[in-house]
């Protein structure tokens, strides 16, 4: 496969992951600030920036849906979830002929639907309805895209992507989250602090999943036990590696000269890191650095997918 | 026909003029032509709305598909849709066989003529074409001399534009040597056409096309360099921001072969390769869609980025075959398509079955002066443009433009060629409600490589405008879809 074309399918999928991340916590967050009490408005919604990894242009105004739109549709924001789509469907563009016509169209369809008027108006009228919408869209695609298209290098990019972005956010969500989730304002009321802990699985999708594994009886030990470390939920950090993991020996499956030795290994120690730990020991260590050392782990695994599969000098190759 | 029809029937046509010029639809008298005649009941006996309604469905199905073209010039590099008119042309087999034995001819003496000129000229020598016609055409690329191209065969894919004049007569007006574009159109108006009108079209019994990307493919193959016989062949295109780049992904999708950019491909000891996620990887053939000027800054512009460093030496060394090959742009120079019934005589020694269109070569003296007396009557058209600019339309034009052009002409004249104002056929389109007609051409699209292969159809392109005579999409043209019958 082209390295330009393996190079757009893995952004059209980060891009989409992203979106689809962007608008769960947006989703999130607004439906929590519906109830009194608990955190400010302000103070959730400098947690979502945050947990977007701290987006420029979207600092507290007062005014929370403009704000909102502005996450949403403001195609100039790179935090935006417009911003996301177009980018997905850009690099979508560039690949045409190596994605199926279902893909494209399901892509074209979201991105067409997203800069209608008709998507302004109903966020206006309830913003609920147009996220899900989105959140739609994507999912659509997703199915299209395990469902007409060839499971070969191509595919293992798109998964490759989108298991690199979900690993990287969720852990950028648990760092922004962790500390508030073990000390609780001293005001805040069990009800409160259930719709918290509520919230921070939805952001995930991973809500009734959790409740599948350990009751509805919530704990933030727990909670973090299931993001981080359960191996059979895709989008619990563990998971995602794994996926990544196997991505990448897929690839290489396909015949690669060049044995990618060290993409390896940063991924499997990662993957062995999420493997042999308990979640008492990370409480009882560094929480916030183990959280912190997995996103700059996957930062190092995005670097390595660069360098032996897209950005490689010539030499290097000839010599292979 | 009952009487019942025949009013539907007057209300479907409202006032539709008819005159000299040549109706697809109709005889002189008003009468359908027969095979017409199943069409135009067809619609004249849907409810009213319905045929809106099967345009929008068909506009929708083009934009979710993305089978669109960009607007250059604008902030978001705006998309539309191909303008699509719902209606079909229809051809007769008698006058399709006609045409595709006159465009076998025509693309014989073509490759023929190319390979003359970049080796022994014999046909310059003979004084059969002005010498000094070919080496001041801006697309002779002397860098081709004497090299030897694959099975002798320069152009492989041919768009020739055909027009019919108000005998009913076929005629050339050009010919698309570089790297002529529209077939993806051709494909996708007949795949949106038999979900419009599936009875109809399956009444009509229209002959295939949509095996073209195949016969593609095969004519590729068949141009590989010697002792490759698994070649792996790509289409080289400029990028995304390209306005057919929607082609190029397109064809690429449908041959099963890797749309490539000049960033994808490298060069090394006359080998090209491409850039893969499994390392480099050997090219055999370049399906080129970009133009020479672009193709190889070490060779022709140096400030180019779209091709590949080093590109033609590899060519040259036959490690690659790139087709259409460079130079091709020689022939369909304007200037020399007044010549190419004399390639058939010269070449073949045949009479021209299909004809050119007179055309003033204004480097002569006597022409000139001719064309410069009579220039609101005449088309004046650059000889290396095409997509329908530098053309000055004598009878639609101001006095200022012609005084313009006339200086134009005056300092260079070689770069100019005329010909008559053509009064060329017109077909019905559906504007509005009801039927009107408007001019339309014909590109059909030919293939060369063991063997000549032209798919029974092309591209019908339309001049949606009231009586323009520019069918270009660039200029507010649309297309439809065409039907060779049985």
């Amino acid at each position: 496969m082209l390295s330009r074309v393996a190079d757009s399918l893995y952004w059209m999928s980060r891009y989409l992951e992203r979106a689809e991340n962007t608008v769960r916590q947006l989703d999130v967050t607004m439906s929590l600030m519906l109830d009194p009490g608990g955190d400010s408005a302000e103070t959730r919604w400098k947690r979502l920036v945050a947990s977007l990894g701290k987006a420029t242009g979207l600092e507290w105004n007062g005014d929370l849906e403009s704000m909102a739109h502005t996450l949403v549709f403001d195609g100039l924001n790179p935090a935006s979830v417009t911003f996301s789509v177009n980018g997905a469907r850009e690099n979508a563009r560039q690949v045409r002929e190596e994605i199926s016509s279902e893909q494209w169209q399901r892509l074209n369809r979201l991105f067409h639907h997203i800069h209608s008027p008709q998507a302004e108006a109903q966020f206006s009228a309830n913003n609920n309805d147009l996220l899900a919408s989105v959140v739609d869209g994507i999912h659509l695609f997703k199915g299209v895209s395990d469902t007409t298209m060839i499971h070969g290098q191509g595919w293992q990019f798109i998964r490759l992507g989108r298991y690199l972005e979900r690993a990287y956010s969720t852990a950028t969500l648990l760092e922004v989250y962790q500390p508030s989730l073990f000390a609780p304002a001293e005001t805040e009321t069990f009800g409160n602090q259930y719709l918290e802990l509520v919230g921070l699985l939805r952001c995930c999708t991973s809500f009734e999943a959790y409740c599948q594994v350990y009751t509805a009886d919530l704990s933030p030990a727990r909670i973090l036990e299931f993001l981080l470390l359960n191996r059979d939920f895709p989008h619990a950090i563990r998971y995602s590696v794994e996926g990544m993991r196997h991505a990448v020996e897929s690839i290489q499956r396909g015949g690669g000269r060049r044995a990618p030795d060290e993409l390896f290994v940063v991924i499997g120690r990662l993957q062995a890191m999420l493997s042999y730990t308990t979640i008492g020991e990370i409480l009882s260590g560094d929480a916030a650095g183990f959280l912190h050392s997995i996103r700059e782990q996957c930062m190092r695994i995005h670097e390595l997918i660069y360098r032996y599969y897209v950005q490689y000098s010539i030499q290097s190759a000839l010599a292979a | 026909m009952s009487a019942g029809h025949t009013a539907e029937l007057d209300s479907l046509f409202g006032d539709y003029p008819l005159d000299q010029a040549f109706d697809e639809m109709r005889e002189p008298g008003g009468e359908l032509r027969p095979h017409y005649r199943a069409l135009a009941e067809t619609l004249a006996a849907l409810p009213p709305d319905e045929l809106q309604r099967r345009k929008q469905s068909a506009d929708l199905a083009f934009l979710t598909q993305g089978i669109t073209f960009t607007v250059y010039g604008r902030d978001e590099g705006t998309e539309r849709i191909f303008p699509y008119d719902l209606l079909p042309r229809l051809i007769t087999a008698a006058e399709w066989d006609r045409i595709e034995r006159g465009l076998t001819q025509r693309i014989t003496a073509l490759n023929l003529f190319l390979r003359d000129v970049y080796s022994d000229a014999k046909i310059l020598n003979d004084r059969f074409i002005p010498r000094e016609l070919v080496y001041s055409c801006k697309h002779y690329r002397r860098q081709m001399r004497g090299l030897q191209v694959p099975r002798n065969v320069y152009v492989a894919v041919v768009g020739s534009d055909l027009l019919r004049l108000n005998t009913g007569e076929f005629v050339v007006l050009e010919d698309n040597l570089r790297v002529p574009s529209g077939v993806s159109y051709m494909l996708t108006n007949r795949r949106v056409m038999k979900r419009t009108f599936p009875q109809l079209f399956q009444s009509y019994g229209v002959r295939p096309i949509e095996h073209y990307p195949q016969q593609l493919l095969a004519t590729l193959r068949s141009l590989a360099p010697e002792g490759r016989p698994e070649p792996n062949i790509v289409l080289l295109t400029p990028g995304v921001f390209n306005s057919a780049y929607f082609e190029h992904t397109y064809l690429a999708r449908q041959m099963g072969i890797d749309l490539v950019e000049g960033r994808d491909l490298v060069a090394h000891d006359n080998i090209v390769y491409m850039r893969t996620t499994d390392g480099l990887r050997r090219v055999d053939v370049i399906y080129r869609r970009v133009d020479d000027d672009f193709s190889d800054p070490l060779i022709f512009r140096s400030d180019s980025s779209l091709g590949c460093a080093g590109l033609f030496n590899a060519y040259r060394a036959g490690n690659v075959t790139v087709t259409n090959a460079f130079g091709t742009g020689l022939a369909d120079d304007k200037a020399i398509y007044a010549f190419v019934p004399r390639m058939i005589r010269y070449y073949l020694d045949q009479d021209p079955i299909l004809p050119n269109v007179e055309t003033y070569l204004l480097s002569d003296e006597k022409e000139r002066a001719h064309v410069l007396a009579n220039l609101d009557k005449l088309v004046v058209k650059a000889v290396g443009e095409s997509g329908g600019y530098g053309m000055l339309i004598g009878p639609h034009s101001t006095a200022q433009q012609r005084e313009q052009f006339a200086l134009q002409i005056q300092a260079n004249p070689r770069n100019y060629i005329a010909q008559p104002t053509l009064d060329f056929s017109r077909a019905p389109c559906l504007i509005g409600n009801h039927l009107e007609p408007r001019h339309v051409d014909l590109r059909p699209y030919i293939l060369f490589g063991d063997k000549v292969n032209i798919v029974p159809g092309g591209l019908t392109r339309v001049a949606l405008e009231k009586g323009s005579l520019v069918v270009n999409s660039s200029q507010g043209g649309g297309s439809k879809d065409t039907w060779v019958l049985e």
